[in-house]
């Protein structure tokens, strides 16, 4: 047995240890919003923050998350989510969609470190999410457009 | 304002929905029954288009498929625009498999094409507008008025000389008993609120929570999942198999053998994949174990070099090419692609003894669930088609051969059990239906002035249609259209022009892929019309510009896209400029690349800018996000993707081997849309076709050197720069 904390929630499960988190969300606590995209790390559908820190958790063994705190997004709430969610909004982001949680928790770790980050910093801290829709121009504004927003939040 | 009168076979039918309301579908009887007999009690009726409950929500039915192209909003606005809805009280709903719900060309329920839009525009604007009738002559009734004497705003009919008001919700029971009209009546354009807007996409919210439901997140009550072993070369089968150290695994349930291969059957995705790498499996290699890229692509020049079947032949292409002042000749290959949507393959089956239900992202949901009832042993009504949102299509998941629905029948069949049949990347990747590998090869003859007077174009590649249901179409007409399809029709005015065509027979499955033919011809006849507006010592642009003057949609596109980057300037210094113009899916998109390239061959896409003509416009900001979308994709194909084949093997086989254009890759892209009072047409692949070779000839005009291979590898970019 094993104890994971998700979403503010302790759970017990009885898995192999070595399962990759990915599928622990997705099949053992139907958080189904964290995709799996390719399995090896490559696409980052399967983006989780792990102690705050955006994590792949396709190749994320359960084991190793024991004692930490794992936020998926359907976790992921508050300002943050809601200026990145107006924002991806607002910019008509999604096209098919699948890659989206993804690229939403990457942008929510990105503007957490970099809270006004400039085109190279939101190419460099977004590079490992895949969108075959091609939506990256929009992500690109959205994320701007959410730095905006959360910085005239907290100066007004 | 236009009328229509409904056609003979197709009837709109109306009944009070249950707990009261209005519901209105659009039956196609097909035995001649009367109408009455078809009518079924409203909540089993499988034709319903839309649906006005009492407190005025507005549910309309969309029976295209969701994969990202916003056919969730585009449909709905069709039948609102009509119905004159209150916007914010309409909501989409996916619709079932049945008659009513095919495509109104192609016969069976498909997305496809790029003909949402344009296949649904007046059927659905009928639908609306019929509703929009019946709910006027319930008003007048209560208030005991003419007709003529109502009209609509957003939901509600207003009599004009009173002021009275009532709304949708209000009327809808009413409207139910009114008879359906005979005819109706279309608004003017002029008159258009809804249509032409950019109206928010239903499906963003959800899809940026995480709670969308695509095909791989749907759960049953005892669901297992399988993952397949299938052979490692195409046309391969199983030869013999051990399972014990897989059956060892824990969560592992049964082992299976199916027709495409093995399964695993477990109780989670891990236990099912660590099955599988656990299995021994003896390989019968079929009929060409040692196939090559390389093999290929020498088969293919060798055939180039022959005459094929002739597709286009205008004037003497002979006579003109030996009187040519100048003549050129060009080799343009490009490899096997894989669609790779970001959700990989799947399907869930929970089969009965005389029924099964299906949830999957389909394009081809009639194609499907008649192929599933035949894996099945069952009547295609016995099956129920449930479509999921599609992480990605492509055409990917409008399989001629339903292969990953069949498969998972196989499964579920075998396994006795509910089966979620899940595709792994290097599955997707090395599973085949590719865009086939092409061989073109160009002659091209100028006049003294340098004007062009012959163009063969000779094409060399597996035909996507043989073997499929849609092979009658090869008969007709003697060949595969869609292996020349923006070849043979090539716009510029050229007295003689041939175009013939190989169609090679190898084991690698092959498909339609974005844009399909025009994803290989776009490419080629925009590079190759370069090279020759460079061997005459013309500008490029204005080249076109004059071969294009009987065609007014390809040159607004040209000349907008010209002023939109600035062609007159010269680019900044480094920077090559490239332009590109194609017709494709009944709509004309031209781009403008800027690139530069380092020493080390690596080409960097600064800007693209893309005019599009797609006729009458239903939501700009969705065209713009198809044309960003396409862009995206074809810059993909142009700098990265490769399939290749060495001993039957494919070599990629994940998003590494297989690489796409990334954010750090993604250039900034302008769009303009060229107003057009035109029937609407394609938007979700037409944006794919010009990028390559805008892309390549903003490296000539950069470089000097001439790219005629996809993908534009550094390697390819550094022997094309020593050549040139």
């Amino acid at each position: 047995m094993l104890t994971i904390h998700v979403n503010g929630q302790s759970h017990q499960l009885d898995v192999a240890p070595d399962t990759p988190l990915l599928w622990v969300l997705r099949e053992h606590l139907q958080l189904v919003g964290t995709k799996f995209g390719c399995g090896q790390a490559l696409c980052g559908a399967c983006t989780v923050h792990v102690d705050g820190e955006a994590t792949r958790s396709c190749v994320t063994p359960v084991k190793s998350v024991v004692g930490k705190k794992v936020v998926t997004i359907e976790g992921l709430s508050g300002e943050l989510m809601g200026s990145l969610e107006a924002a991806w909004v607002a910019e008509e982001v999604p096209q098919c969609g699948y890659c989206q949680p993804g690229q939403v928790m990457a942008a929510a770790a990105l503007l957490v470190q970099t809270p006004k980050p400039t085109d190279a910093e939101i190419d460099n801290g977004m590079s490992g999410n895949i969108c075959r829709c091609g939506t990256y121009p929009r992500i690109r504004r959205a994320i701007h457009r959410a730095a905006r927003e959360r910085n005239r939040g907290r100066s007004s | 304002m236009r009328d229509i009168e409904l056609r003979r076979r197709e009837f709109l039918l109306a009944s009070a929905a249950v707990g009261g309301g209005l519901v209105l579908g659009f039956y196609i009887p097909f035995t001649g029954a009367p109408i009455a007999a078809a009518v079924e009690p409203p909540e089993l009726q499988p034709n319903a288009w839309l649906k006005i409950d009492e407190d005025g929500r507005v549910t309309i039915t969309v029976a295209k498929s969701e994969m990202g192209q916003g056919v969730w909003t585009s449909m709905p606005m069709l039948i609102a625009e009509e119905l004159d809805a209150d916007w914010s009280l309409v909501r989409p709903q996916q619709s079932a498999v049945a008659p009513v719900y095919n495509h109104t060309v192609y016969g069976t329920m498909v997305t496809g094409g790029s003909t949402s839009v344009s296949s649904s525009w007046e059927q659905l604007r009928t639908v609306g507008a019929a509703a929009r009738q019946m709910l006027i002559a319930a008003a007048a009734r209560a208030w005991e008025v003419p007709v003529s004497e109502c009209r609509t705003e957003a939901g509600v009919v207003v009599h004009q000389a009173s002021g009275r008001k009532l709304g949708y919700g209000k009327l809808s029971t009413a409207a139910a008993r009114e008879p359906v009209p005979a005819a109706v009546t279309l608004k003017d354009p002029k008159d258009f609120r809804l249509i032409g807007q950019s109206l928010a996409r239903f499906d963003s919210p959800a899809k940026i929570r995480g709670t969308a439901i695509f095909g791989i997140d749907v759960q049953l009550p005892g669901l297992l999942v399988a993952v397949v072993a299938r052979p490692p070369v195409f046309g391969g089968k199983v030869k013999s198999f051990k399972a014990d150290q897989a059956k060892k695994i824990s969560g592992v349930k049964t082992v299976v053998e199916i027709p495409s291969g093995v399964a695993v059957v477990a109780a989670d995705f891990y236990s099912a994949q660590l099955g599988r790498e656990a299995l021994s499996i003896e390989w019968d290699l079929g009929p060409e174990p040692q196939l090559s890229s390389a093999g290929l692509q020498q088969e293919y020049r060798e055939l180039g070099r022959q005459a094929g079947t002739v597709v286009r032949q205008d004037g003497d292409l002979e006579s003109a090419l030996k009187q040519a002042a100048q003549t050129l000749a060009a080799e343009y290959e490009v490899p096997y692609l894989a669609h790779a949507p970001m959700e990989p393959l799947n399907c869930t089956v929970e089969l009965g003894t005389n029924a099964c239900e299906i949830w999957t992202g389909s394009q081809f949901q009639t194609v499907d669930r008649d192929a599933a009832a035949r894996a099945a042993g069952l009547k295609p009504e016995q099956v129920t088609f449930n479509t999921t949102f599609l992480g990605g299509g492509f055409g990917r998941r409008a399989n001629p051969a339903s292969d990953f629905v069949v498969e998972a029948v196989h499964v579920a069949k075998a396994a006795k059990a509910p089966v979620k049949t899940i595709w792994t990347r290097e599955d997707d990747i090395r599973g085949g239906w590719y865009r086939p590998l092409w061989y073109s090869r160009l002659d091209g003859g100028l006049d003294a002035a340098g004007r062009p007077v012959a163009w063969r174009h000779r094409i060399v590649g597996q035909s996507i249609m043989r073997g499929t249901p849609f092979e009658a179409s090869i008969a007709a007409t003697g060949f595969d259209g869609t292996s020349v399809e923006g070849a043979m029709d090539l716009p510029y005015t050229i007295h003689n022009l041939a175009v013939d065509l190989h169609s090679p027979v190898h084991t690698v499955p092959v498909q339609w892929w974005r844009s399909v033919g025009h994803s290989h011809t776009g490419f080629v006849v925009e590079s190759f019309i370069d090279e020759l507006a460079h061997a005459a010592g013309q500008d490029p642009y204005l080249y076109r510009q004059g071969l294009l003057t009987k065609h007014p949609r390809h040159l607004g596109v040209l000349e907008r896209v010209a002023a939109m980057a600035g062609w007159q300037q010269p680019p900044a210094k480094g920077r090559g400029r490239g332009l590109a113009v194609h017709k494709s899916f009944g709509s004309y998109v031209a781009q403008a690349a800027e690139v530069s390239v380092d020493d080390k061959g690596r080409i960097t896409v600064h800007r693209v800018f893309c005019a599009v003509d797609c006729g009458r416009v239903v939501n700009p900001d969705t065209i713009a996000a198809q044309m960003e979308s396409g862009i995206i994709f074809g810059l993909s194909a142009a700098l990265f993707g490769a399939i290749t084949l060495k001993d039957g093997r494919v070599q990629q086989d994940n998003f590494d081997g297989y690489p796409v254009v990334r954010i750090d890759d993604s250039p900034p892209i302008e769009v303009q849309i060229i107003e057009s009072s035109e029937k609407p047409s394609g938007v979700g692949e037409p944006g794919v076709p010009p990028v390559a070779a805008a892309v390549g000839n903003a490296v000539f005009a950069a470089t000097g050197a001439r790219l005629r291979q996809l993908p534009m590898t550094p390697e390819r970019v550094l022997a094309a720069l020593q050549k040139g």
